[in-house]
């Protein structure tokens, strides 16, 4: 298997962390502190932290110490002190910025059909752009490429961010969890499991399904989509956010791969590519109602105090998707490419 | 909600979208022949605009499906 290239520094907090990171968390103990030090500035000056390359990256780098695969570190850096404290630190702007922007509408009431009723209202609204639209109609091959490209960051660990949330469930909201994720992870059987159905997509593209091989080639805004989810399901506070996410993740899911499995088809891929996004026509149509009133519903009927979270979530899944998409279309449209540096077009001949 | 027994299939009734059915249940043709299921949770399609019966695909949300019946007059 290819190896990645090492991952790139994207500011002074990355270096730090980077540098730290090559040695055991013991060996120099001035590195984690000096490593927190930049984190601290960093936080301090930024001036929009969901597009900061440099905190996106860090933060990116600190849940793959917790997930896995995105580097070969000495694994007890996953509790390093200092680590676990610029993490912290990270978050809190982190969240600051998405309570800040997002809008708090009026609440329903904390019943599971009014609660179901209100994610389906506020996901139908989402009026942001139609990536799907596009990729289903006028996208080239190269950005249905980059399109994937940015969609394995998360994809190639679909499900794993929610998951956090298991364990800090009771009763009717952890079984209804754990009925999707039962069947995100393919059931009982290991060839069905979401992110292998997608790594497929990748190699059916002649792109690497290696997790993180691309990670230099992404910008933030894609990073900050899925550090929102880690960031959600890691703090059991959070938990609220981490269903709502959830739930709005579901409900935004079936049409749009719809759209985005013709979009392959007309690209002339096969069914190695498409059954990604054929799975999910079916699976989320389920998922949706599941998510809508026996995660999302019933936790809000055990834990009202969790609804104004509930809705928070669901709308910071909307937000971020509407900011992702945004990126690839605004560049798209100008003639350009997506990604921080382009990936080699591939043609679909070479593939099938 | 009341405890169900694993074997005994319950279908939901989703308001504005399928019926969801879980448990033990067999789903077959009209003629009899199985139809293969890919999970042990399904929604069917109750509005009738699925590409994919007899399972529900979101359609429903597109074409503003109401399962409310209309007032009797
Ligand atoms: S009920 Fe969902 S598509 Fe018909």
């Amino acid at each position: 298997m290819t190896n990645p290239a090492p991952l790139e520094t994207r500011g002074p907090a990355s270096a730090a962390l980077l540098e730290a990171l090559e040695d055991a968390p013991e060996t120099n103990p001035t590195q984690p502190a000096a490593f927190l030090a930049a984190v601290e500035k960093a936080v301090n000056e930024t001036k929009d932290i969901l597009v900061d390359e440099d905190l996106q990256l860090v933060l990116t780098i600190l849940y793959g110490l917790h997930y896995g695969e995105v580097g070969d570190w000495e694994p007890r850096w996953e509790w390093q002190p200092d680590v676990i404290q610029a993490r912290l630190g990270i978050e809190a702007v982190f969240e600051a910025a998405l309570r800040e922007r997002i809008p708090a509408p009026d609440l329903p009431r904390p019943e599971a059909e009014a609660v179901a009723k209100e994610l389906f209202r506020l996901t139908a609204e989402d009026s942001g752009p139609s990536l799907s639209r596009y990729l289903a109609r006028d996208a080239t091959n190269a950005q249905a490429v980059e399109f994937i490209i940015h969609k394995s960051i998360y994809t190639l660990k679909e499900a794993d961010p929610h998951s956090w949330a298991i364990p800090r469930l009771r009763g009717r909201s952890k079984a209804a969890l754990v009925e999707i994720q039962a069947d995100e992870y393919g059931g009982g059987r290991p060839d069905h499991v979401h992110a292998t159905i997608f790594a497929g997509t990748m190699r059916g593209m002649a792109l690497s399904d290696r997790y993180g091989f691309y990670l230099n080639h992404v910008p933030a805004v894609t990073l900050a989509a899925f550090n929102m989810m880690s960031m959600f399901g890691l703090n059991r506070r959070l938990r609220g956010a981490i269903v709502g996410h959830l739930a709005a993740f579901e409900m935004t899911s079936s049409i749009p791969n719809r759209f985005y499995g013709n979009g392959f088809r007309r690209l002339g891929y096969d069914e190695k590519v498409t059954w990604y996004f054929d799975e999910h026509v079916e699976a989320d149509a389920v998922h949706e109602q599941i998510a809508g009133r026996d995660l999302a519903g019933s936790l809000a009927e055990d834990e009202p105090e969790l609804l104004p979270d509930i809705i928070f979530g669901a709308q910071a899944c909307l937000y971020l998707d509407g900011l992702t998409g945004t990126h690839m279309l605004t560049a798209w449209d100008e003639g350009g490419s997506s990604l921080r540096r382009p990936v080699e077009p591939i043609d679909p001949a070479h593939t099938l | 909600m009341k405890a169900t027994n694993e074997l005994s299939p319950t279908i939901v009734a989703c308001p504005n979208g399928p019926l969801l059915i879980r448990g033990d249940f067999e789903l077959v043709t009209g003629t009899g022949e199985q139809i293969p299921r890919q999970r042990k949770t399904i929604a069917l399609c109750r509005c009738g605009a699925s590409t994919i019966k007899p399972f529900c695909d979101g359609t429903h949300k597109l074409t503003k499906f109401n399962t409310e019946n209309p007032a009797a007059t």
